[in-house]
């Protein structure tokens, strides 16, 4: 079996996913001790690092999306419902008969269909939901100056942002899965370490 | 070569040092040759006008008021003299006068006790003078030897003969050296004012538990502003005082004041707040920190935070008085006094039982500036705990803040008829005073009929409670309450509603949908990698190893 290398992920893409699976495991951690879901670094510093890990991503973001636009990479993330289907049936049935994955990785398409629905909801529907309220809750000191006290109380932002928090537990756990249905479980985790897909030919 | 170098270096260091050393000799200035500059600018001991025995305290303000012609009249016209104030809003009269308190309860009929803190001589019943100037009391206020004294019974005069204070105690009070007093007059210090509001209610700490003598020289710990080591401030400092008129009262409450200090020098109506001088937006730590503890500023009074705990010295402060109990006599029949563990008063026949403590933790409730009193002769609603004074506001008010404040509660005698509290004439020698003759319909009928009340002749007990703003002992900014002490299940503002508290507040239904979700997906995927686990190994035996 011969294996083609391609890199699929560039040195600008590598860096972002893993610094921003930092700092949003780092948020979910401190997000859920200002719950009050447990203890772990005491109310007053997860706030303080929760906040200061907020304005940390939103730099990062404000980098990542000049690079998505510059270099046309926004284009991954455009959805399509062809082999959707295939993609579906292959998890629910095609992987455990260790049948081909039905969508070959190219450097042009990075994010198999339902990838590209998937993380299309998470950009048009849980992070605006988790830093809609987020940025709210942020600068509640200036809703009173912005009149935005007269229409919005803390209570619906803090809900609307838990929704949201609980939206990125559940993409977290899936998403940390499916790492591990490529042809070795570790194979896709190397991948965006390395840059390179070592994928099979068929 | 080397020699001559070291020679040199060591002639110009000798050379630097003597040079030092001239620097160090002081010159002499004319103000040296002068003699010593005196605090103010008036030495009253100089003053031949009381350079004499003065046999009474009017005797002295006659002689104050030779210089100092309108002090008399100024202070008739504040609170201090008057003991009344008519509350803007309703046109009720107010002030120590015409409400109830949760200690003594009331001061009619007992005015001979209770004058001892009146800034003025001769109230002892209704019959007093309001307009006589020489019976203002200037020294009470300005007397800096710490020597003048007045004691419960005598009407608000100082001690003019040598006496026994308590009755029976063995302890002597001396007589007031009034020129000597008077000699030395000076700005009110903490000791001044203290002498009546660390005294409130009959004893150190009794009333406030913000206020007490351990104020005349607190440490930073107890008060930062009033450290005796750091700042210093006197109570004018805050408390403005502009033609003796004292400025931050309980009846002109500012609870909510807002914008950007007003740094002092700039006289405005609600000085004594910290706002005055700290603004609105008083924490300038990290940028993070900082902004988040300002936020709280709309919601929280800076005493919430910044006032951990009240009674923070061994005196303590009184948390309760329970008034059924008092007549009921120790076993041998008599009166009986019981002190606390750290002896503090536990039980009076005269009184009842009490609850003292120090360190306390405050109770949080809304506050907007303003107060209801119970006067006297109010009804009430004997059904309910009967709160003596009433704080106005809520979180739905822009004006309202979180506050802390003690809370006193108490059981005091009510006409079960006439549904009102009673006035009780506890103090004196006389045949009906409660605590001279122990007979509570006798001292309550005299009490009424002082007031001027009808009452039926009933008598019952009825639990009540009074609240004290807490805004003194201000600790050092690293003692602050924490934010986790308030942002938890049963925290601190555990009480407190109309607000979204983090870290309090959750939304039952999000919380569970949400963990059910994660719970669910967890297992999916447990469910589905199981299976890839089982369904491979199975798959992968008969063909071996086919790993890449």
């Amino acid at each position: 079996m011969s294996t083609n290398r391609i890199l699929l992920y560039k040195r600008y893409e590598r860096f972002w996913h893993w610094s921003q699976a930092v700092l949003v495991i780092f948020m979910l951690i401190t997000g859920f001790e200002i719950h009050g879901a447990y203890g772990l670094f005491g109310f007053a510093r997860a706030a303080d690092l929760h906040t200061f890990t907020a304005w940390t991503l939103l730099v990062l973001w404000a980098f990542t999306i000049f690079w998505q636009f510059t270099t046309g990479e926004w284009q991954q993330y455009i959805p399509t419902l062809k082999k959707v289907d295939a993609m579906v049936r292959y998890y629910i049935l095609g992987i455990f008969k260790n049948a081909p994955n039905p969508f070959q990785k190219t450097s042009v398409k990075k994010h198999n269909p339902l990838q590209r629905l998937a993380y299309l909801a998470l950009l048009a529907f849980v992070s605006p939901i988790i830093w809609g309220s987020g940025i709210f809750y942020l600068t509640y000191g200036y809703w009173k100056h912005w009149g935005v006290d007269a229409w919005l109380n803390l209570e619906t932002i803090a809900v609307v942002h838990t929704i949201g928090a609980f939206m990125m537990l559940t993409f977290f756990f899936v998403h940390v899965y499916l790492t591990t249905t490529g042809h070795t479980p570790l194979a896709h985790i190397k991948t965006m370490i390395t840059g390179w897909e070592e994928e099979e030919q068929h | 070569m080397n020699l001559k170098k070291l020679a040199l270096a060591a002639s110009l260091l000798a050379s630097l040092v003597a040079f030092g050393a001239r620097a160090e000799v002081a010159v002499p200035s004319l103000g040296d040759k002068l003699p010593k500059v005196a605090k103010g600018t008036a030495d009253h001991s100089k003053f031949k006008e009381l350079q004499k025995t003065f046999k009474s305290g009017p005797e002295v303000t006659k002689v104050c008021l030779s210089c100092h012609t309108d002090a008399a009249q100024q202070v008739q016209h504040t609170k201090h003299w008057t003991w009344e104030v008519v509350d803007p809003a309703t046109g009720k009269k107010l002030g120590k006068k015409n409400i109830i308190n949760n200690y003594c309860t009331t001061p009619i009929s007992n005015e001979k006790d209770c004058m001892a803190c009146h800034a003025g001589y001769g109230w002892k019943d209704k019959t007093f003078d309001f307009t006589r100037e020489e019976n203002v009391d200037c020294l009470i206020c300005h007397d800096s030897t710490g020597t003048y004294r007045k004691l419960p019974g005598d009407a608000g005069h100082p001690v003019y003969e040598r006496k026994e204070f308590p009755a029976g105690s063995g302890k002597f009070v001396e007589a007031v050296d009034l020129a000597k007093v008077a000699q030395g007059v000076a700005m009110p210090s903490r000791a001044n004012c203290g002498s009546c509001h660390f005294f409130g209610a009959g004893g150190d700490g009794t009333k406030h538990g913000d206020l007490d003598s351990s104020l005349k020289k607190p440490g930073k710990h107890l008060d930062v502003h009033m450290d005796a080591k750091g700042l210093n401030f006197s109570c004018v400092k805050c408390h403005k005082t502009v033609d003796h008129f004292v400025s931050g009262s309980r009846y002109e409450f500012a609870a909510s004041r807002t914008g950007p200090p007003v740094a002092r020098g700039k006289y405005d109506d609600e000085p004594a707040s910290c706002q005055s001088c700290h603004g609105d937006k008083p924490h300038h730590e990290n940028p993070l920190l900082m902004e988040r503890l300002n936020v709280h500023t709309d919601k929280l009074a800076c005493q919430t935070c910044h006032i951990p705990e009240y009674a923070r010295d061994s005196i303590g402060t009184e948390k309760s008085w329970d008034w059924s109990t008092a007549t009921k006599m120790g076993p041998d029949g008599k009166p009986m006094v019981v002190k606390d563990s750290a002896g503090r008063r536990a039980f009076d026949s005269k009184k009842g039982n009490f609850a003292w403590d120090s360190f306390l933790v405050p109770e949080y409730r809304w506050f907007n500036g303003k107060v209801e009193f119970k006067t006297v002769g109010e009804k009430i609603d004997p059904t309910k705990v009967v709160e003596i004074n009433h704080f106005e506001g809520s979180a739905s008010d822009p004006a309202a803040r979180i506050w802390p404040f003690k809370i006193h509660r108490g059981k005091q005698a009510y006409d079960p008829e006439l549904k009102n509290l009673l006035v009780v004439h506890t103090a004196g020698e006389d045949d009906t005073a409660l605590w001279h003759n122990f007979d509570w319909p006798k001292a309550i009928g005299k009490g009424m009929e002082t007031a001027g009340l009808p009452w039926s002749g009933k008598y019952d007990f009825v639990a009540t409670e009074m609240s004290w703003p807490i805004t003194h002992m201000v600790a050092p900014k690293g003692d602050a309450v924490r934010c986790a002490q308030c942002h938890k299940n049963e925290g601190r503002l555990a009480g407190i509603g109309g607000i979204w508290l983090p870290g309090r507040d959750r939304n039952g239904l999000v919380d569970t949908v949400g963990w059910v979700v994660v719970a669910l997906t967890l297992l999916g995927t447990l469910i589905h990698g199981g299976i890839r686990v089982c369904v491979l190994c199975r798959k992968k035996k008969p063909e071996g190893m086919k790993q890449p």
